[in-house]
């Protein structure tokens, strides 16, 4: 007699966001209703993305391995998105607006607009867009970015729990989606997500970051809570059933087995951080690296190839 | 919690007036109040005065449908009655009640199949409610046992050991809470459990404090139904934090807001 697979079956699913639109993409993410790739159990209708994140201005702090690998473009931000995606491929493109940062010579905000949106006409695809990390900055570029991107269904981020009235208006003002991001604290999460629905945000244009970490440096601690949302969402919890983003070449290429190391150790830190995060439920993943971002790919075309 | 509406029943006098002059909209009012308080069900009973139970039930059914989708909880002593509204309901309808007498199972299993219902059924006899978990135990396996045999699916069978007034029988809640904790362990996959809230606090002084109180305690044994009034915040509140305890799902500052979310 043959061992029968026990399967487990779930009454609710991930919600699907769309970023993008007819000439820019667009592209789907979400929409499950397994965990990860346990197709016996429910269907993953748009299979997770690895995007390419490019800044605003010169990344002088990047690692040599990165620099290495983009060369000159890092100085010239309008060709380096077009090289992300016409010589390797992304189909989608997150921009950070760095170049406000005060300690990055805080660049008024329309010329970094400017920048924004020569950026967003070289290339087709669909972009997230990140403000500097710094809230004041933040509050003042992303709205003028929001609306110079009016209509083109971006993702905008980040809202967290202490700043995300402005970000959620401007989003709902310009028809973007939004990222809501929490300290690797589930009930945060949950608690953002109705504060920026009750101002009158559709949840389904919401995308969750539950904070990244590397590899070796608490990602299980991520892989945890975001196992723990999926689970919750399946049973039918609405205030967790977004898609999650993660930023991966962020955190990869601050450690220093990732930056030290060579070109492949970094690439290889980069993907193994990335797969994890596939296997907690990541739909959206944001690398640095090109070849982190193929091979990246390449794992997710052969996992979805169903059985 | 699989919330069951329990305003709409005629034993309550002005909806029995209501009832009995076709007023409409005070039905169809308490349906959609008690839907969008997050009843998952409403109880439908046309009551002891009503000179036409079957045409009382349709009228009901097709008030309550035209306003609101949740499901039926369709309620009288009579199986003609419920079979009336079971004709006409649109979603799929929850017969209240069975209890373990044999030829009263045999009528209601036989309705729940014809028109593929869930059914409420009562741990009692002809010789009426047990005073001891024991026997509500027993009544109830004769039930699961019967519903399996007549090919009812247990985890459509919501077995009811009977609340009883605190001030008239207070040794029975505890027997109660007890037969609760123990019904679950008679089949896999469990049967649902449900009480009838509100006579816990039957002609007493302070009802929805005994209402939320009873109904807590009960959830803590693995309840996962119940007839109650959700207009009642207090206890919807109570009941909210009650499965947040036993962690049905997960907290945020906003949990009460957010359970009425979902």
């Amino acid at each position: 007699m043959g061992i029968e697979l026990v399967k487990e079956k779930y009454s609710g699913g991930i919600n699907t966001v769309e970023i993008g639109k007819a000439g820019r993409g667009p592209v789907k993410i979400g929409g499950e209703t397994t965990l990860p790739f346990l197709f016996e159990e429910g269907q993953m209708p748009h299979p997770p993305i690895a995007g390419l994140e490019v800044f605003d201005c010169e990344p002088v702090d990047w690692p040599e391995p990165l620099k290495k690998a983009w060369g000159d473009s890092l100085k010239d931000p309008v060709k380096w998105a077009q090289r992300c995606v016409s010589e390797f491929g992304a189909k989608i493109l997150c921009v950070r607006m760095q170049s406000i940062h005060p300690d990055w010579g805080g660049r008024p905000s329309d010329e970094a607009v400017a920048t924004l949106k020569a950026m967003a006409q070289a290339v087709k695809v669909p972009l997230v867009v990140l403000g500097c990390g710094d809230d004041d900055k933040d509050n003042e570029a992303l709205p003028k970015a929001s609306q110079a991107l009016k209509g083109e269904n971006c993702l905008f981020g980040i809202a967290t729990q202490d700043n995300y009235k402005t970000l959620t208006a401007t989003c709902l003002a310009d028809g973007h989606s939004i990222i809501a991001d929490s300290p690797i604290d589930i009930n945060i999460a949950k608690q953002l997500n109705i504060l920026i629905s009750d101002m009158g945000f559709d949840p389904k244009r919401i995308a969750m970051h539950p904070t990244t970490a590397s590899l070796g440096y608490g990602m299980e601690y991520v892989y945890s809570i975001m196992e723990r949302a999926r689970l919750a969402a399946f049973i039918g919890d609405k205030m967790l059933s977004m898609p999650l983003a993660l930023f991966v070449g962020q955190e990869a290429w601050k450690v220093k087995e990732a930056k030290e190391l060579g070109e492949k150790q970094g690439v290889n830190w980069e993907t193994a951080t990335s797969v994890a995060m596939l296997q907690a439920g990541a739909d959206l993943l944001v690398v640095r690296h090109p070849e982190t971002a193929r091979l990246v790919t390449k794992y997710i075309d052969m996992i979805m190839r169903k059985r | 919690m699989i919330i069951i509406g329990e305003l709409i029943n005629g034993m309550y006098k002005a909806l029995a007036k209501a009832i009995m002059d076709r007023e409409i909209d005070v039905i169809q009012h308490l349906a959609v109040e008690q839907a969008q308080a997050g009843a998952k069900a409403l109880d439908v009973n046309v009551g002891p005065y009503s000179k036409d139970p079957k045409e009382d039930m349709k009228w009901l059914v097709e008030s309550i449908q035209s306003v609101t989708d949740v499901s039926l909880c369709l309620d009288s002593t009579k199986a003609d009655v419920i079979e009336e509204g079971l004709k006409i309901a649109k979603s799929r309808a929850i017969i209240n009640s069975t209890d373990a007498d044999e030829e009263k199972m045999n009528t209601i299993f036989r309705l729940a199949k014809k028109y593929k219902t869930q059914v409420i059924a009562l741990t009692m006899d002809k010789s009426g409610v047990p005073n001891t978990k024991e026997k509500r135990l027993e009544l109830a396996a004769t039930i699961v046992a019967k519903a399996m045999d007549m090919g009812v699916n247990t985890e459509d069978i919501y077995l009811d050991p009977i609340v009883l007034p605190v001030n008239v029988a207070q040794a029975q809640g505890l027997e109660v809470l007890e037969a609760i904790r123990e019904f679950r362990l008679l089949s896999d996959p469990p049967p649902n459990m449900v009480v009838g809230l509100s006579n816990v606090s039957q002609g007493t002084k302070a009802r929805s404090l005994i209402n939320r109180t009873f109904l807590t305690m009960a959830v803590a044994n693995g309840l996962n139904a119940a007839i109650i009034d959700p207009l009642d915040k207090d206890l919807m509140d109570a009941l909210i934090a009650a499965e947040l305890i036993m962690n049905k799902q997960i907290y945020c500052d906003s949990f009460l807001d957010a359970y009425r979310k979902k």
